[in-house]
């Protein structure tokens, strides 16, 4: 649950600003793209150190169930017997390439992992910014237009509520509810057996159920897929509305006390075209940042929901394997995952740079 | 006594806000308080043990619905639900108290040294503190608890990693803001006349940087309060709690209850879930109103009637437009 | 008059505003008319309540202010009357804009910086009139070519940030300008610009009222600007307006006892002369051609501001040379980016130089060390500009003029330097008790009082005073400056002092020193720079420089257009 509320919601004091960076977008993006790397070699150096304290990842995943012997064996075979930073630098080696590694308890690469589960992952999240898009912002511009009224009270107990609502129980309660006493939508996973057979039958398939039951050509897929999707959207995505909402209240209300929207209103322009283009636009760049942050909501918040929902994604594998004390893939996915946040961080940036006319000229 | 009070953060902005700032605030108060005092008294309020299974007419029992012996009913595992909720509590107490503390003193010190010093250092800290800003906090806190208990959970050592795995992931937020602050301050005239003056770093760090800098920590400490509750809560959801026989953890209990509610059991998951809400909620509150007090955009104010009030000849910190800022020069 | 010739009539005004501290009275029974092409000046200092009369003729104020009275405004054409106060949201913004439109103190914010100034400019013209986009971005650019920008038809596509301060003033007051209101507001125009700027904004508002008729209120605190293009003045105190007067009137008699005291205290060019000459004594004037080395003395210095990831730096200061000798007072003045405050920040000791040589009371900043510099420290005070922000808000007074006496060893506690800190305040006539009070509970003078008793602690040799009164009200400003000359007459201590304005380094400076652009343009005695200024730039400097009487800044504004 990182950072969510957190009363300075600034951008990232490390990445330097597009305005610091000076010489222009150019260099600005130059910048921006190599610090991905230090940040990415901090995380998978974080991970590496951390999981290797409690021991080598045989022990853990395979301890109980093998003798002394056999375990030494296995150790040495795979080579956790050697000093840990020639261990280190041959993981770091291997994650340049792209190898995460290859899990314990099912003996595979961690990048199939990913493949295999990336897909579910991504559509829930697709679905969850979905919601916090169409929920969030629209209520934070409401919010802002009526500050200290009593619609905005109302949207910002809402807000917090969003926040304080933990996915799982959100889920938990939206299932009791809409799956188990109305009986309107499916209880858990991503679709019906008989969805999923005639998927497996496409070629081609993306392991995005959507984009697969489309290229069905089947409305019934579609109907199925979208059904089961709704639950686990709304409660991953009202977890990030709130967020939003509170972001766009705090920002507009901020640039709805400058001077140029006193200018504006100066003009006779309207007070709801005020909010929705005069404070909304500038109000914009810094949102953009701190949406990049909440990527990291997102994906913490993913794996409660998958695993709410037996959602089956990345978030669903990895508490999985934590429950078999498989290490390796829990180090790879991890690691996995950071890359995933730096890149899309890097993205966000580079968008809230370019919507910023100051930086483009 | 009087005087002193008045200077505590939350009484001072008590006073100074208004209408449905204050509605927020005080309802904010109010459920933090309740929380708080249900967690010290949890063993005096609670019917059972957070661990009992039988009461004098023998076990339990699994699954029961809701009646006079046990208002909640009873979980899967055959605990009291009503009890549970209720040492869930102090068990959310302490972390968030050892969670906090820890990390608020840790992050404040980084990011004061960082933000003072500059230089290489504070280069390399803000790289470090940002790629773990940007990471899910739960994972880094599921990677933690792995490392410091291994998953297994006595009372303290289950309350010791929720708390610490928090913790490490809550510096660089101190860090962060703390850092920020200081960085501002650094370039305020007032320390710039004191490096004038010949100042020493530390004089100028502690006697005028740390102290103006603090000042939004009673927001920070309740925001982060309500996100190492929930931290907790997703950490025992997907069972890297403490175990039921050593305390009582609404997340767990929820983990507990997922199959449940499949069955059409409400009451395991509802009530610790409810309680979750409540405390953030109620935290949340308290340091949403701190956050608006404290910046003078997102004050409300009274309206007045016209031609009221008068002409103020005092000097105050007003936050009105310029031409208002009020001077006994003239006098 | 009937009231058709008048613009707006504003009739016994009165707004409140909800505070922390209870409900405050900002404007009190104001009743005043503008009429058609007239330019009414409202004039008063901080609190006088002059920008909410301001506002409300558009009835901008906050939601936390209450308003009573009429402001009646007509129309452009005169046959509608609307009381702005009664206006509900459509009918209000039907008049905002059409008939009266308003200009702002700071162009930089008020121009939304992520559209083009075209888009903000053709947004008013399509909230009253039903208008493509070609046609309004037509209309854009005709009104810019009016304000004054070059290249119009390019321009208007550009963002508020490509465009110079004194530009977007233009553009500011081109949006204003383009529905044709009547009136326009302008509230401090050219506060936020520098002097050079200053006079041509003036003349293009002169334009407004000479070429289209357009009426302007005008709200300013500087009495050269009333001077110079208002044709009545208001004078407003504490909320009140306590005289009225065609402004030749004004100035020449003017009859309330506050304004007297305003006009006196204004700063002259040429005044200075003078109290300099009273004020140095024969003593010091022995010492002002110091026998011994100087105080400060500046060869050939070079500052560069290094440039951040590989981005080519920024020269603040080049090759500037001067020296200020014992006791003697250094004026030195500049517009914004000339580098002024860089010298004095260097000769503190808290920018590093990176060229030529600088010597601080016998030390060299070239390749500077703190430790060795710390000693030195003792005999350098230092004003700064902004009395708020120089006081940490957590220290008292006292607390805080007994840290140089902590720091150098000179008592062992706040508590111990006690004695000394009253004589102190004493000194720069603050009472004692002040010493108790925390920072935010002092005026602004009585803050840079504070400010100058800390700076004066040590009894220094040197003292920089970086714009110490820029932020105070002009009545206050010159109770500052006397006292700051009074105690510079007594202690005898040699002073930098840094200004934007010419007049007021005038009235304390033995020598005065003009930098453009990081160079240093011309130095020598203030009256051989003020009367004989031999750099072109100076010159306009001191040409731009609006004079408080109608009849003089007539003139100068004559001699100023000859200059080019």
């Amino acid at each position: 649950m990182t950072t969510a509320l957190l009363p300075s919601d600034a951008p990232s004091p490390v990445a330097p600003t597009p305005k610091s960076a000076g010489g222009g977008l150019g260099r600005y993006l130059v910048v921006r793209f190599l610090l991905i790397f230090p940040t990415i070699f901090i995380l998978v150096t974080l991970v590496f150190l951390l999981m290797r304290t409690v021991g080598d990842p045989i022990t853990a995943a395979q301890g109980g169930r093998l003798t002394a012997d056999q375990l030494q064996e296995r150790i040495h075979a795979a080579g956790y017997d050697r000093p840990i930073i020639v261990q280190y630098l041959e993981y770091l080696g291997q994650v340049f390439t792209g190898n995460f590694g290859t899990t314990i308890s099912d003996n595979r690469p961690v990048t199939e992992v990913l493949l295999t589960y990336g897909g579910a992952t991504l559509e829930l999240a697709f679905y969850a910014l979905i919601v916090a898009f169409l929920v969030g912002i629209p209520l934070g511009l409401v919010a802002a237009a009526f500050r200290d009224r009593v619609p905005d009270a109302v949207l910002r107990v809402f807000a917090i509520l969003c926040y304080a609502t933990p996915v799982f129980f959100a889920g938990m309660l939206l299932k009791l509810v809409f799956s188990v006493w109305l009986q309107w939508l499916p209880v858990a996973g991503r679709a019906s057996t008989r969805t999923e057979l005639a998927m497996q039958t496409l070629d081609g398939k993306t392991g995005i159920y959507l984009v697969d039951a489309i290229a069905l050509g089947s409305p019934a897929a579609i109907g199925d897929v979208l059904s089961h999707a709704v639950l686990p959207g709304i409660a991953l995505g009202l977890l990030t509305a709130g967020v939003f909402l509170r972001l766009v209240r705090t920002n507009v209300i901020g640039t709805l006390g400058t001077d140029y929207v006193d200018a504006a209103r100066s003009r006779g322009v309207r007070e709801s075209r005020l909010v929705r283009t005069h404070a909304y636009k500038p109000a914009l760049i810094p949102i953009i940042t701190v949406i990049g942050l909440q990527i990291a909501l997102l994906l913490g918040g993913a794996v409660l929901t998958e695993t709410t929902f037996e959602w089956k994604g990345l978030g669903f594998q990895l508490a999985a394997y934590l429950a078999a004390r498989d290490f390796v893939a829990v180090q790879g996915i991890v690691a996995l995952l950071a890359v995933i946040v730096a890149v899309t961080n890097f993205i966000v940036d580079v968008i809230a740079a370019l919507i910023d006319p100051r930086v483009r000229y | 006594m009087a005087s002193l009070l008045s200077r505590l953060p939350v009484l001072k902005q008590l006073r100074q806000s208004v209408g449905l700032q204050r509605g927020m605030l005080v309802t904010g108060l109010v459920i933090t308080g309740v929380f708080v005092l249900v967690a010290v008294f949890a063993p005096a309020i609670a019917p059972y043990g957070f661990a009992q299974l039988r009461g004098a007419d023998g076990p339990f029992g699994a699954q029961q619905p809701p009646s006079a012996e046990h208002i909640m009913g009873t979980t899967v595992g055959g605990y009291d639900v009503y009890s549970r909720v209720l040492w869930g509590a102090q068990t959310a107490v302490l972390v968030i108290l050892v969670a906090v503390v820890c990390s608020i003193f840790v992050g404040i010190l980084l990011g004061l040294v960082s933000g003072y010093l500059g230089g290489w250092l504070d280069r390399v800290l803000v790289v470090i503190g940002d790629a773990i800003y940007a990471f899910p906090s739960l994972l880094l806190a599921i990677v933690l608890s792995i490392v410091i208990s291994g998953g297994q959970s006595s009372l303290w050592g289950g309350i010791l990693a929720a708390a610490l795995s928090i913790t490490v992931v809550f510096i660089p937020q101190y860090y962060r803001v703390i850092r920020a602050e200081t960085i501002r301050i650094k370039a305020e005239p007032y320390v710039e006349s004191a490096k004038m003056l010949g100042a020493s770093p530390l004089r100028i760090m502690f006697r005028h940087v740390l102290r103006n800098a603090t000042r939004t920590l009673p927001v920070i400490f309740t925001l982060n309060s309500s996100e190492a509750l929930l931290t907790l809560a997703g950490l025992g959801f997907l069972g890297f709690g403490i175990e039921p026989t050593a305390a009582a953890e609404w997340g767990y209990d929820l983990n507990k209850a997922l199959s449940d509610v499949t069955s059409g059991i409400w009451w395991t998951a509802l009530y610790p879930g409810l309680a979750i809400v409540l405390a953030v909620l109620g935290i949340t509150l308290v340091g949403e109103s701190l956050n608006d007090l404290a910046d003078p955009r997102l004050r409300g104010r009274k309206r007045v009637k016209a031609r009221s009030g008068a002409v103020s000849m005092t000097s105050v910190d007003t936050t009105l437009p310029s031409d208002l800022e009020i001077r006994q020069e003239n006098a | 008059m009937n009231p058709a010739e008048s613009v707006v009539e504003i009739d016994d005004l009165s707004v409140s505003f909800a505070t922390d501290h209870g409900a405050v009275k900002a404007v009190d029974g104001v009743s005043l008319r503008v009429a058609r092409g007239e330019v009414l000046a409202i004039v008063g200092e901080s609190g006088s309540g002059k920008t909410v009369t301001a506002k409300s003729i558009l009835g901008l104020l906050p939601e936390t202010a209450t308003t009573g009275g009429a402001v009646l405004l007509s129309s452009r054409s005169g046959d509608a009357v609307n009381d702005v106060v009664a206006l509900d949201g459509a009918r209000l913004r039907a008049v905002r804009g059409s008939d009266v439109a308003m200009v702002f103190q700071e162009p930089s914010s008020a121009l939304n910086p992520v559209f083009t100034v075209g888009w903000q400019i053709a947004e008013g013209l399509r909230a009253h009139r039903r208008l493509s986009r070609a046609e309004a971005k037509r209309e854009a650019v005709e009104i810019l070519r009016t304000v004054g920008i070059p290249d119009p038809e390019v321009r208007v596509n550009h963002y508020p940030h490509q465009f110079s301060g004194g530009q977007k003033q233009r553009v500011v007051i081109a949006a204003a300008l383009v529905l044709g209101p009547g009136l326009i507001v302008a509230d401090e125009p050219t506060t936020a610009l520098d002097v050079t700027v200053q006079a041509e904004i003036l003349d293009l508002l002169r334009r407004l009222r000479d070429e289209f008729g357009t009426a302007i209120v005008l709200i300013t605190h500087n009495m050269g600007v009333v001077a110079d293009l208002a044709d009545r003045v208001a004078v407003m105190f504490q909320g009140e307006v306590v005289e009225q007067a065609e402004a030749h009137a004004l100035f020449a008699h003017p009859q309330h006892d506050y304004t007297k005291r305003l006009l006196a205290a204004v700063p002259r060019l040429g005044a200075g002369r003078l109290v300099a000459h009273d004020r140095v004594a024969p003593d010091a004037r022995g010492r002002a051609e110091p026998a011994g080395r100087p105080v400060v003395e500046a060869s050939g210095l070079v500052i560069d501001y290094p440039g951040r990831l590989g981005r080519r730096g920024f020269r603040a200061v080049d090759e500037v040379s001067f020296r200020i000798g014992a006791g003697e007072v250094l004026g030195l003045v500049g517009e914004s980016g000339s580098g002024k405050t860089t010298i004095g920040r260097a000769i503190g000791g808290l920018t590093r130089i990176t060229g030529g040589s600088l010597r601080v009371l016998g030390h060299e900043m070239l390749g500077f060390s703190e430790r060795r510099f710390k000693p030195a420290r003792a005999d350098i005070g230092f004003v700064f500009q902004d009395p708020a922000a120089s006081f940490n808000p957590l220290l008292t007074i006292a607390e805080a003029v007994a840290e140089p006496l902590v720091i150098h060893g000179r008592a062992a506690s706040p508590a111990a330097a006690r004695p000394r800190v009253d004589e102190l305040l004493e000194a720069v006539q603050l009472p004692k008790g002040y010493g108790d009070r925390y920072p935010h509970e002092l005026s602004g003078g009585q803050r840079q009082r504070a400010s100058l008793a800390r700076g004066l602690a040590l009894d220094p040799t040197l003292l920089i005073a970086d714009e110490p009164t820029s932020a105070l009200d002009v009545s206050v400003q010159a109770r500052v400056l006397e006292l700051f000359a009074e105690l510079q007459h007594d202690l005898g201590f040699a002073a930098l002092f840094i200004s934007h304005d010419l007049a007021v380094v005038d009235l304390l400076a033995d020598r005065i020193a003009v930098l453009h652009r990081g160079r240093l343009v011309e130095e020598g005695p203030g009256a051989e720079v003020l009367e004989r200024p031999r750099h072109e730039y100076t010159r306009r400097l001191i040409a731009s420089l609006p004079v408080p009487d109608p009849v003089e800044q007539a003139q100068r504004r004559a001699a100023l257009a000859a200059l080019g």
